[in-house]
């Protein structure tokens, strides 16, 4: 019953709101640009949400929580179970900690033209993750697991770069990444614990 | 005519925004030349650190802040012929500000609050820090209050007439601030100030990003507004000609104000604690606020066609050529827009969601930003130090060809610095680097491009002392004071009669900000309370 009269009322507003804006005085040419100007930034936003919506092209946002301080004690990610592992399913999932100043394990090996989930935490402060020319990136937050599916095209040495200032260290914090050809590369048998102690 | 107490009052302002500046300008070329490695004996990551941190602050909250302010009080004074409203607060908010940045100071430049202009969370730096951020802000604050008071008591003494289009702006941007720092505000206060005084464990450091996220957008159109507001109400006049349309120059500014607000999760693309329906929301929201920039762009160059075929240009460019090249008003305008039109292709880039993935974190971003804020920005703010100097001071300008080899070095210098930087992130660099110390034959490609910076770097440094002398040798001038020309605000081709209110006044926009607010921010705020999170302890850097 009460609703009734503020239905009309905002109808009245919205049609004098209208009625004020085609009553601006607005140029011939410059009406024209603002059509253009909407229609291009209109192609833009629809490739984007076409892609996100039937192409999954989205950036990594999976809103999972873990407990940073305790990842040691963590099932998924204790350190003998760090790596690349290829799960039931046959999908290959890469399990890394982003730490004070390095990523572990500090060098892996994967498959090229390969569907790869990444899963990156840290165990300390903020870190990010950058493997230069692909779209491997992302924020590594205390307390969130940073998922991230990717496909690298091209076989070769890659670094793996931390892209936040995550403390006077920061510059030292790179590791290594081989990614090798689809058919040169074999499932680790077990755990993925591999690299040196250096970074080279 | 601005009277000597509101002169005092600007000129105090203006100064400290300046000093900011330039020594800030200092640490950035050692920045660039510490970075490159080619002198060795500079390899500090204490020091570079120290020193971002600090050249971040003092251009991103101290420099715009303090411009801003002496700019608001210069506007509404002179267009709507009105003395500041309340001196002694005005005053108030200048020295609680001034001693908020002398307090960040301290830690800052003793290397004890190396993190970063972001703040980092779970780093912590001293409290002082973050108390003396937060001085600084409030004091900004009752700059916001003057100006919105001011806008209020001559809407009341002048009813059914347009508000001045300068003061219309000013008043959107001091509205726009007030909104943009509660996010920052929300997150020191209840986050970092707690968190530096061990009187909470732990926090979220996704709430935090998120709530940084909330302020980290808007916060540069705060900075831009007073160059859009340059170029609508001064520009056209110092050209020779008239305003293209004040009708659209208000729609601008609102959209601008309004949009700005609700799309602060394109810095968050790559972070994990938000999902990917809000990021795209957000994403959208990127694009709208676009469209006032095209819609400036296209009012601004069509005033200067204008005053081009005023002045006897002819052709379909020819009036380009006809152009005042030589008034430091109207050179600043081209110079800003050719910057503009290639950091907006960049910020497109950014904003386009998964493509971020590409450039998140690289230099390509400092080098967007940098073209955007120290090119596009900042050089209205040289050009409208050089025209409010000589009214603020009643001297003629120390020598306006020095101004003109001014704002062409600053031009030249930041075409040099950002196109390299902008190639290094394509390249893959990481911003935020001290040094490059990677095993990897990728870092060979972008040695040249670091060598290149030094050289932009030093040529914006040079540009920027000519400009600290040149504003010095006006105000010591031993002339006596008798330049009396006043400011001159643009007139637009169809003269304004009547606006609906909603054109000429920020209420209902601000109700407008408050839903678009609540339905963007309100469960990506909400979700850290219902979801089962660990928090972080504090770390030092």
């Amino acid at each position: 019953m009460q609703k009734e009269p503020i239905k009309p009322k905002y109808d009245q507003l919205l049609r004098d709101f209208a009625a004020q804006l085609r009553a601006i005085h607005i140029d011939q040419l410059e009406r024209k640009w603002i059509t253009l100007s909407m229609l291009v930034v209109g192609l833009f936003v629809g490739i984007i949400t076409i892609d996100a919506f039937f192409h999954g092209v989205n950036p990594p946002s999976k809103v999972e929580t873990v407990d940073s301080a305790s990842l040691h004690l963590n099932k998924e990610f204790a350190e003998d179970n760090l790596g690349v592992q290829v799960d039931a399913k046959g999908n290959v999932v890469i399990r890394m900690v982003a730490g004070r100043y390095s990523f572990f394990p500090k060098h892996i090996d994967v498959p090229a033209e390969t569907p790869l989930t990444f899963r990156w935490v840290s165990m300390d402060v903020l870190h990010g993750v950058h493997i230069p020319m692909t779209n491997m990136s992302t924020m590594i937050v205390p307390g969130y697991v940073a998922e991230i599916t990717t496909t690298f095209p091209k076989p070769g040495e890659y670094p793996v770069l931390c892209n936040e200032f995550c403390g006077l260290g920061h510059n030292h914090m790179w590791s290594n990444i081989s990614v090798i050809a689809k058919e040169d590369w074999t499932a680790p048998v077990k755990s993925a614990v591999k690299g040196g102690s250096s970074n080279d | 005519m601005i009277d000597a107490a509101t002169r005092k009052l600007v000129l105090s302002n203006l100064w400290v925004a300046f000093i900011a500046f330039i020594v800030a300008c200092f640490m950035g070329e050692y920045q660039v030349l510490e970075r490159s490695g080619f002198i060795p004996a500079l390899d500090s990551p204490t020091v570079y650190f120290a020193s971002v941190s600090t050249h971040g602050v003092l251009m991103a909250f101290v420099l715009t802040i303090f411009f801003i302010m002496g700019f608001g009080y210069t506007i509404a004074t002179t267009s709507l012929k009105q003395a500041v409203w309340n001196k002694p607060l005005a005053w108030g908010g200048f020295w609680l500000a001034l001693v908020g940045v002398v307090l960040a100071a301290i830690p800052l430049l003793t290397g004890k609050a190396s993190v970063l202009y972001t703040f980092y969370p779970p780093m912590v730096a001293p409290a002082v820090f973050y108390i003396g951020a937060t001085l600084l802000v409030v004091g900004s604050w009752v700059w916001c209050a003057i100006m919105l008071v001011m806008f209020v008591q001559w809407k009341k003494a002048n009813p059914g007439q347009a508000v001045p289009l300068a003061m219309f702006a000013t008043a959107m941007n001091a509205l726009l601030w007030l909104w943009t720092s509660a996010g920052v505000a929300l997150e020191v206060l209840f986050q970092l100030i707690p968190f530096s005084l061990g009187w909470i464990d732990t926090i979220d450091p996704g709430l935090s990003r998120t709530l940084f996220a909330w302020t980290l957008h808007p916060i540069v159109y705060f900075w831009l507004i007073p160059a859009y507001t340059a170029f609508y109400v001064f520009v056209p006049k110092q050209a020779g000609g008239f305003l293209f349309s004040d009708e659209m120059a208000r729609l601008a500014f609102i959209v601008l104000a309004v949009f700005a607000l609700p799309i602060g999760f394109h810095h968050l693309y790559m972070d994990p604690e938000q999902a990917k329906g809000w990021k795209l929301l957000h994403g959208i929201g990127t694009f709208v606020v676009a469209l006032p920039t095209l819609v400036t762009g296209f009012t601004v160059i069509a005033s200067l066609e204008i005053a081009g075929r005023l002045r006897g240009g002819k052709g379909l460019f020819g009036w380009i050529l006809s152009l005042p090249w030589t008034n430091t008003m109207v050179l600043s305008v081209i110079l800003s827009l050719l910057m503009l039109i290639f950091g907006g292709f960049g910020g497109i880039v950014n904003a386009s969601y998964a493509m971020n993935a590409m450039i998140h974190n690289t230099a390509w971003v400092p080098g967007h930003f940098h073209l955007i804020f120290a090119g596009t920005t900042v050089i209205m703010y040289f050009a409208i130090a050089y025209y409010l100097w000589p009214m603020l001071v009643k001297k003629p300008l120390f020598s306006s060809s020095m101004a003109l080899v001014q704002l062409w070095t600053w031009f030249i210098g930041m075409s040099i610095l950002t196109t390299p930087w902008h190639v290094l992130g394509l390249l893959g660099e990481p911003r935020r680097i001290s040094s490059v110390v990677y095993n990897n034959l990728l870092t060979l490609a972008w040695k040249p491009y670091e060598f290149m910076m030094i050289f932009g770097g030093l040529i914006l440094l040079g540009s920027a002392c000519l400009f600290i002398y040149i504003l010095a040798k006006t105000q010591l001038n031993p002339a006596s004071e008798n330049f009396d020309e006043q400011i001159e605000f643009a007139e637009p081709i169809h003269a304004v009669e009547s606006l609906p209110e909603w054109l000429n006044d920020f209420k209902l926009w601000n109700k407008v900000i408050a839903v678009l607010m609540a339905i963007s921010f309100g469960y990506p705020i909400l979700q850290f309370f219902f979801m089962d999170t660990s928090g972080s302890s504090p770390w030092g850097f």
